[in-house]
């Protein structure tokens, strides 16, 4: 009992500074990879000066992240005159709550048996194997889907609070949109369940970590390339980035819904943007990447197709899957920055067009036909 | 009242888009193709120890190419013996838009030809637009700007203000209308002609 619970406290803290560290990271990223993309330099002027000498430590402009949380921190916290200061000053905290629950579900890691990593853990620990997860639901997916729909009345609530026209506006934009992307996100992710027969992320991924046809391994992206594409356009849509940012078009709405609000509570809305970046990669990853294994990879070891076997001990096994994992988050971001340097916003009317007239269909005709295959494959 | 229904506009260049560009994907991967082998040239500059940018680090690096005629930092010019050419007749005080050139004269009796001299003269950079009038107001071709800008920019406001010493005694290149540094005394004439 106590074991379990020092387990997941590791499990949650691991996670959270996983979150935090990917929301401030990528925040650099962002900025740097877009400056690479356009032939520019990029963020380069924070430093840190080693005290009592004239050494500054710029490091690629690491620090710029550090420099704007604290900016966030110490401006002037400005309130509108409001009708409704409980919700505008709730708001942020619903945007950005549920975009940290969402990864409770998601599997980081295989199992993790603490017995094998060191053997005088075993006094404690006991021979007991805990999957790498911090809620191990068979809910999995459905889990996720409900709180990433909760990030939409934090939206809602932030714009109808401002009492301003832009932020709602952007709310109306951000609830309808949001509600649109969802039902797509929700029937791509339809079919992978159908194939997989189960919603608990966790076995999701051990069934992926096999070879299709002796060679190819068996990712969700194989079986379902089409609802891969899907599912990401989906999800930055979901995520109300460019190029489905009408919520926040700086061109035409200032800022959308969260025009009104200053210092850390923007802050707020910005760290949960980016941090849902995060975990739309994670999803991704798990979906359709293979999760933490690398091809042919389980928690014994690596299979080859060809037959070859190479056994890794528990601890490399799990170092492996953490980083592969993170690895395999942060080039699904990487590839989300290309896309938002690369494609300009939609207009209003076509983004609803595209997501009912044209997502929605795709996702339908993706998922029939897989229920078809899979039915005519089973029987 | 009736409205005529809304006609829009067709332009003789209209984009025509088949099936292809209508499809979306395949015109969205070009053009990802094209940032990301933009992103992955400029990513082996840099890893390989190249600058990928086009970019100068201003303060740090400066371009080699300013134009000839470009305005720069100021030069207060001298006569063969040293002695600033100005003869603190304010005229470049009064023109300045900005109103950034501070000008305290002084009286020199010995010297019979300019017995106006500048003991102070100050231009406060900081807020100076580089606009060239004091070039073209000063009667004396005691002031002019070179194409190059070292060090201007600074953290302090204070340090903007840059004063005779400086501007008589920065030395840019390829200035060679008058000698720098100034030829000495006795040799002034016969350099000049």
């Amino acid at each position: 009992m106590i074991a379990d619970l020092v387990i997941a406290l590791v499990f949650i803290g691991y996670a959270i500074s996983v979150l935090m560290g990917f929301g401030t990271i990528l925040t650099w990223v962002e900025r740097k990879q877009a400056a690479v993309m356009s032939d520019r330099i990029g963020a380069n002027r924070a430093y840190i000066r080693i005290p009592g000498t004239k050494v500054k430590l710029v490091w690629w402009g690491l620090f710029h992240g550090m420099a704007d949380g604290l900016k966030m921190l110490l401006k002037e916290d400005f309130k509108p005159r409001t009708y409704d200061w409980y919700a505008y000053a709730v708001a942020p905290w619903v945007v950005f709550t549920p975009v940290l629950l969402v990864f409770a579900v998601i599997p980081f890691g295989g199992a993790l048996t603490p017995a094998k990593l060191w053997a005088p853990l075993a006094g404690f620990f006991g021979e007991k194997s805990w999957p790498m997860q911090i809620a191990t639901l068979d809910a999995g997916i459905l889990i996720v889907f409900a709180f990433s729909g909760l990030t939409i009345i934090g939206a809602m609530l932030a714009g109808w609070s401002s009492s301003n026209k832009f932020s709602l506006l952007g709310a109306l934009r951000a609830g309808s949109q949001m509600i649109s992307y969802e039902l797509v996100l929700a029937l791509t992710v339809l079919g992978l369940i159908l194939i997989f027969g189960t919603v608990n992320l966790d076995t999701i991924v051990r069934m992926q970590s096999g070879t299709v046809l002796g060679f190819l391994p068996a990712w969700g992206i194989v079986y379902q390339p089409f609802a891969a594409i899907l599912f990401l356009a989906a999800a930055i849509a979901e995520n109300k980035r460019i190029p489905f940012d009408l919520p926040e078009a700086e061109s035409e709405l200032i800022a959308g819904y969260f025009t009104e609000y200053s210092a850390m509570k923007m802050g707020l809305f910005m760290f949960a943007e980016f941090i849902e970046i995060a975990i739309v990669g994670a999803l991704f990853t798990t979906l359709f990447l293979g999760g933490y294994n690398l091809p042919f990879m389980t928690d014994a070891g690596f299979a080859f197709p060809g037959g070859g076997t190479v056994a890794m001990p528990h601890g490399a096994v799990v170092v492996t899957q953490l980083a592969v994992f993170l690895l395999k988050v942060f080039i699904v971001c990487s590839f989300q920055i290309l896309i938002r340097w690369t494609l300009p916003r939609f207009r209003y009317d076509q983004v609803l067009t595209f997501a009912w007239k044209f997502m929605f269909p795709l996702a339908l005709a993706n998922l029939c036909v897989t229920a078809v295959a899979v039915w005519a494959l089973r029987a | 009242m009736s409205r005529k229904p809304h006609v829009r506009k067709q332009y003789w260049n209209e984009a025509e888009m088949g099936l292809w560009e209508r499809s979306y994907l395949p015109e969205i991967l070009r053009g990802l193709f094209i940032t990301g082998g933009v992103f992955l040239r400029n990513m082996a500059k840099w890893m390989t120890g190249r600058k990928g940018a086009l970019t100068t680090y201003y303060p740090e690096e400066t371009r080699w190419d300013y134009a000839a005629a470009n305005r720069g930092k100021h030069v207060l010019t001298r006569r063969p013996d040293g002695s600033p050419q100005c003869i603190a007749c304010n005229m470049c005080a009064t023109v300045c838009p900005a109103k950034v050139i501070e000008i305290e004269a002084g009286f020199d009796p010995a010297d019979t030809a300019h017995p106006k001299f500048p003991v102070r003269f100050e231009i406060d950079y900081s807020r100076c637009v580089f606009c060239g009038l004091c070039v073209e107001a000063c009667p004396e071709d005691a002031i002019r700007m070179a194409k190059e800008v070292p060090d201007l920019p600074s953290d302090d406001r204070r340090t903007m203000w840059l004063a005779k010493e400086e501007l008589l005694q920065w030395q840019p290149q390829g200035d060679v209308a008058k000698p720098y540094p100034p030829a000495p005394p006795g040799a002034g004439k016969a350099d000049r002609s």
